[in-house]
Parts: C-alpha cells; sequence; structure tokens
C-alpha cells in the first residue's frame, strides 16, 4: 500500500491524531485559562472520533431489524461516546465556572499574572 | 437469600447517589449533614454485609444491572480485591462525617454548606462505583462523577488559591481520564468487548495479532491512571489540592480518591492484562520502580521544607503512593501484600493526621508550622493522635506502618533488589524528620499568648481523630483483616486472572 493510500484510507486517524496532540499542546503551552479549556476540550472529542471512525462502516445503517438493511454501523461506541460527551460538557462547564470564580477574585485568568500576584502556589 | 441481600451490590452505589440528590434539595447544611450521616453509615452497613456475603461465597458476586447478562450488560463484579477497597472507603466515609459538621460549619459559608455534603456523596458514590464495576466504560464514567465532585470540593476552600488547585486539578484529572477512555477504546477495538473478565479472557488470543496497540493500551491506562493517583511526577496537582480544601474534604480525599484509583491499576494490571503481559512484554515494573523510588524519597525531601503542614502532609502521601507502587510493581507475594496493606494503613494514618489538623484549624484558624507553637500543650489528645500516626508513616513497631514496610522489605529482599530496602529505610528515616518537625514545634516549644485558651475540639470532632489512631495502633498488632487479607488478596492477583 502506497503511502498515499495509507493516508487516505486512514485519515480519520490522522485527523484524530492531530487533533489530540494539539488540544494537549494548548492546554500545556497556553497560559489563558479559557483557552487551556479549549484545548482540554478539543483533546476530549479526538477520543469521540477515535471511537467512532472504526465503529461507522461505510454504507452502514443503524442496527434495526429489517429485511431491508443488511449492513449495520456498531452502535456500541456511538452510545458510549453520547455519555463520553455528556462527562465532557460537565467537566467543561465547571471549569468555566472555576474560571469565572477565579476571574471575581482575581481580576485575570491569566496563569502567569495570578502567580506573580499570589505568589507561586 | 433475600430481596436486600441479592441487591447489595447495586445499593453500595445508589444509596450514596439517591443521598446526593436528597441532599441537593434540601438547602439547609445541617439536614444535608443528617443526611449524609445516615447515607454514609448504611452505606458502611451495605459495605461490611458485602464482605461477609463475599467471605461466605468464596467466589465473585456477579451483578447484572438490568436483567442483561454477561457481557451484554454491565456486571457489578465484587470479589475480594474490591470489596476490601469498598470496605475501606464506606467506613472511613462513615467515620469521617460526624466530625464534618463542625469544620464545614467554621470553614464553608452557610449557604454552600447543603452542596459540600452533596458533592460528599456523589464523590463516595463515584468512587464505589468505580470499585465495583466490571466494566471498563462505566468505571469511566464514575472515575468522572467522583472527580468532578471533588473538583466542587476542593474550590468550596476557605482560601482563594482553593479556586486555583480546584482548576489545575480539573486540568490534569480531565486529562488522566481521557488518557484512560483512550486506552478503553483501544482495548475495545482490539477485544470487541468493555467487560473486565471478558477483555481478560479474549486478549491473549489477540496478543499475536495486535501486540502492539495492546501495549499501546496498556501505556495510554497506566499513564492515566498514575495522574489520577498522584505518581511521582504526575503528583503536581495533589499538594495544592490536599492544601486548600476544607479539611474534611482533604480527609476524604487522601484516604479514599488516590486508594480507588491505586485499585483500578491493580485491576488493569493483574485482572486484565494479566501479570504476563503487564511486567514482561513492556517494563512497566522497571518504570514503576524507578519513579516509587523518586517519589519516596524526593517528595519526603520536599515534605521536610514545608512550612504549611497541610501541604507537608499532602508531599508526605506522594512519598507513601510510592510505596504502594513499589509494592505492585515488585509484583511478588510479599511486595504485593505489602502494597495492599499500605492502601488501607496509610488511608488511616493520613486520614487521621489531616481531621487532626483540620481540628487545629478548627481551633486557631491557621496550619502554618509556625502557629503550632506548643499546641501540643494545649490539644493533648488531638496532638496525641497527630503522633501516633506520624509514628506510622515513620514506621516505628507496633504501628500500622510497621506491617507494610515490613512486607515490602521482605518482597525487594525476594526480587533480590538490595538497593530498594535501603531506599525504604532511607525514605523512613526523612519522614522521621518531617514528622519530628511538627512534634519539635508542638510539644517543645511554649505556647504563644494566642493559644492561652485553646483546647481539644468537641466530642464530634475528637472521636473520630481518636477512633482511627487506634486503628493505626490496633493494625500495627492484629493484622487479620489488614496484612492477612491483603495477603490472601496478593495470591489471588498473583494466580492469575480471576
Amino acid at each position: 500500500m502506497s503511502v498515499i493510500e495509507q493516508f487516505v484510507s486512514h485519515h480519520n486517524y490522522y485527523v484524530t491524531i492531530l487533533l489530540m496532540v494539539s488540544g494537549l499542546y494548548i492546554v500545556i503551552a497556553s497560559g489563558n485559562m479559557i483557552k487551556k479549556l479549549v484545548g482540554l476540550s478539543l483533546f476530549q472529542t479526538s477520543v469521540y472520533l477515535l471511537y467512532l471512525s472504526p465503529a461507522k462502516i461505510v454504507g452502514g445503517t443503524a442496527p434495526i431489524l429489517d429485511e431491508k438493511f443488511q449492513v449495520y454501523s456498531n452502535p456500541l461506541p456511538h452510545v458510549l461516546i453520547l455519555t463520553a460527551i455528556v462527562v465532557g460538557i460537565a467537566t467543561i462547564s465547571l471549569g468555566l465556572a472555576i474560571v469565572v470564580r477565579i476571574y471575581e477574585v482575581y481580576g485575570t485568568i491569566e496563569e502567569d499574572e495570578i502567580f506573580s500576584s499570589d505568589g507561586e502556589i | 437469600m433475600s430481596a436486600i441481600e441479592l441487591h447489595l451490590p447495586a445499593l453500595q452505589v445508589v444509596l450514596p447517589l439517591i443521598g446526593a440528590m436528597l441532599a441537593a434539595l434540601t438547602r439547609s447544611g445541617r439536614l444535608a449533614w443528617a443526611i449524609a450521616l445516615v447515607v454514609t453509615w448504611v452505606t458502611a452497613a451495605n459495605a461490611v454485609l458485602l464482605v461477609i456475603q463475599v467471605m461466605n461465597s468464596g467466589v465473585p458476586i456477579s451483578y447484572v444491572l438490568g436483567g442483561w447478562s454477561v457481557p451484554i450488560g454491565i456486571e457489578y463484579r465484587v470479589d475480594q480485591l474490591n470489596v476490601f477497597v469498598i470496605a475501606l472507603v464506606a467506613l472511613l466515609g462513615a467515620v469521617v462525617l460526624p466530625y464534618a459538621k463542625r469544620s464545614v460549619a467554621h470553614e464553608i459559608r452557610p449557604e454552600l454548606q447543603y452542596g459540600f455534603y452533596t458533592m460528599y456523596l456523589l464523590c463516595l458514590a463515584g468512587l464505589f462505583g468505580m470499585a465495583i464495576t466490571g466494566d471498563a466504560f462505566n468505571a469511566f464514567v464514575f472515575l468522572e462523577v467522583s472527580s468532578l465532585s471533588t473538583y466542587v470540593m476542593i474550590a468550596l476552600g476557605r482560601h482563594r488559591r482553593a479556586l486555583l488547585a480546584s482548576y489545575q486539578y480539573l486540568i490534569m484529572g480531565t486529562i488522566g481520564a481521557t488518557f484512560y477512555v483512550i486506552g478503553i477504546g483501544i482495548l475495545y477495538l482490539i477485544t470487541g468487548t468493555l467487560n473486565f473478565a471478558d477483555i481478560a479472557s479474549r486478549l491473549p488470543e489477540q496478543m499475536d495479532a495486535f501486540g502492539r496497540p495492546a501495549m499501546v493500551a496498556l501505556s495510554f491506562l497506566t499513564v492515566g491512571i498514575c495522574l489520577k493517583l498522584a505518581l511521582f511526577p504526575l503528583h503536581v496537582w495533589l499538594p495544592n489540592a490536599y492544601a486548600y480544601a476544607p479539611s474534611v474534604a482533604t480527609a476524604l480525599l487522601a484516604g479514599t480518591a488516590t486508594k480507588v484509583a491505586i485499585y483500578l491499576l491493580l485491576r488493569i494490571f493483574f485482572s486484565v492484562f494479566g501479570i504476563e503481559i503487564s511486567f514482561r512484554t513492556i517494563p512497566i515494573g522497571q518504570v514503576l520502580i524507578v519513579l516509587s523510588v523518586a517519589a519516596m524519597i524526593i517528595a519526603a525531601v520536599i515534605a521536610v521544607f514545608e512550612e504549611n503542614t497541610e501541604r507537608m502532609l499532602a508531599y508526605s502521601s506522594v512519598s507513601q503512593i510510592g510505596y504502594i507502587t513499589l509494592g505492585i510493581a515488585l509484583a511478588n507475594q510479599a511486595g504485593l501484600t505489602g502494597g495492599l496493606t499500605h492502601i488501607i494503613n496509610h488511608a488511616i494514618m493520613k486520614t487521621t493526621m489531616f481531621l487532626a489538623l483540620g481540628a487545629v484549624v478548627y481551633r486557631i484558624g491557621t496550619s502554618m508550622l509556625p502557629n503550632l507553637a506548643g499546641i501540643g500543650r494545649k490539644m493533648p489528645l488531638t496532638m496525641a493522635a497527630f503522633v501516633i500516626s506520624g509514628l506510622g508513616l515513620v514506621g516505628v513497631p507496633g504501628t500500622a506502618g510497621f506491617i507494610t514496610k515490613w512486607y515490602l522489605v521482605l518482597g525487594a529482599l525476594e526480587k533480590g533488589a538490595w538497593p530498594l530496602v535501603a531506599v525504604i529505610v532511607a525514605s523512613s528515616l526523612i519522614a522521621v524528620v518531617y514528622v519530628g518537625r511538627v512534634v519539635e514545634v508542638a510539644y517543645f516549644k511554649s505556647p504563644s499568648a494566642e493559644l492561652a485558651d485553646v483546647k481539644d475540639p468537641p466530642l464530634s470532632m475528637l472521636l473520630p481523630i481518636l477512633l482511627l489512631a487506634a486503628a493505626t495502633l490496633y493494625f500495627g498488632f492484629d493484622t487479620t483483616w489488614s496484612a492477612e487479607w491483603c495477603a490472601q488478596i496478593a495470591t489471588d492477583l498473583l494466580g492469575g486472572t480471576s
């Protein structure tokens, strides 16, 4: 299999990896607390793709018991990711709520400014 | 068996979950505390019944949710290992709660107190769920339930840095949990199942074709869980979280949260992958030993230089977690027994110490070391409990800590790893220094005028502290329910996948 064929047939996974590492990079590199959360969200979302890509079968439908349909996509990863999305929403909203509180008490959401105003924690 | 007995595994998780919702509805700190008190003690009783049931039946209890048979439905699987963890968490959760009433009233604003108890119960529900479930993805959901409630509890701390600590932990914790999901996802792609036991039975036949992805999965799972259990150098969230969270939350978390994460690691290493794949195909054992040694020494040294006693104990926790992971990494009978025993011993000792410091905060409003001068004379019982547990951390014979170190040394010798014995001794000696600093300030300096009318805390706070301190001594002499039980669990874990 040529490199191009490999890339095209697995492009979902390349996108997943790209999203994963860029999300993680933003979390590590950014000093802005909101941007960090955006990175975190990106990182979590990439995992959804990791689950869903292999579960989707081209031309497959939802698993409906009917003679008209022969090819089904695997429903389990889809259900798992629905749960993971809910968990992700809860995490990000809690994170944002904490950032709001931090803004209220510190007046900034830049990590270096907070550390310099409060000493190293 | 009666209907209740049949549903014990589900009740273990459902009771605190319902309790949390009721506590949220009350909107009153006092009522929420009452609900939490009833619920934690009933769950503790439930956990004890579960222990008896597992002991009597001799085989793991399998509870299928909604009647869907394994492996299609979610299974709650209770065996010796997780019933041990569940009982520990349930009993600690119950013992800490009577203490919580005054401490929480002192540290958290009245209108937020019911929220604290809601989160307390939610956290327990998540921890029980993580420990009891036999489904890998279900474990992730419970992991997040306990983590999210933990972040809230930490953010309720009295200092504004509590918010930063909570935020930091949220970021790290979520990365850890996401790593865990990635690992589980890869395992699911390899085996097509999410049930731990089912993965374990299908994995060996896939190892030839999918050996490398399996290793990737194992690595993701290990790193993800090690973030949650604060293995050095993934521990940076822990000291701030412990130092700035409300005292009750710290005491609960120090005793339970990291311990349940350790349980999950054991489950992955020994039950899912099996000792053969976990330790022989890639050098996870060696990596863990190096990191454990680093934790035991470096974190202990940092603890020596901490002025904030709660941060000091937090670093000490990182160091003590090193003992547990060392025991796991040794992966032989004595070493694993030591690691498992330290789960219970460390939980008891650290909870006692954090509760004692919480009592000090309750009386004098601070836990900075210089302010504690002469506190040992003013709060004799509280500080006596602190010292007993401190001696336990050091590993003085007659305390629970000694038993652990004894087994760890045996395990290291069995492995022929002499340097590890030196490390265990060295780390204990450093513990003498940091515990000694507190003892010196608390007992050998004369109390300042501000401490003139400070005395031991009220009985509701004092009793849990003394009870746990007594447990530290008890487990130093009678090991039926600690080391002996753990030895049996270790045999099961090493004996194969169960």
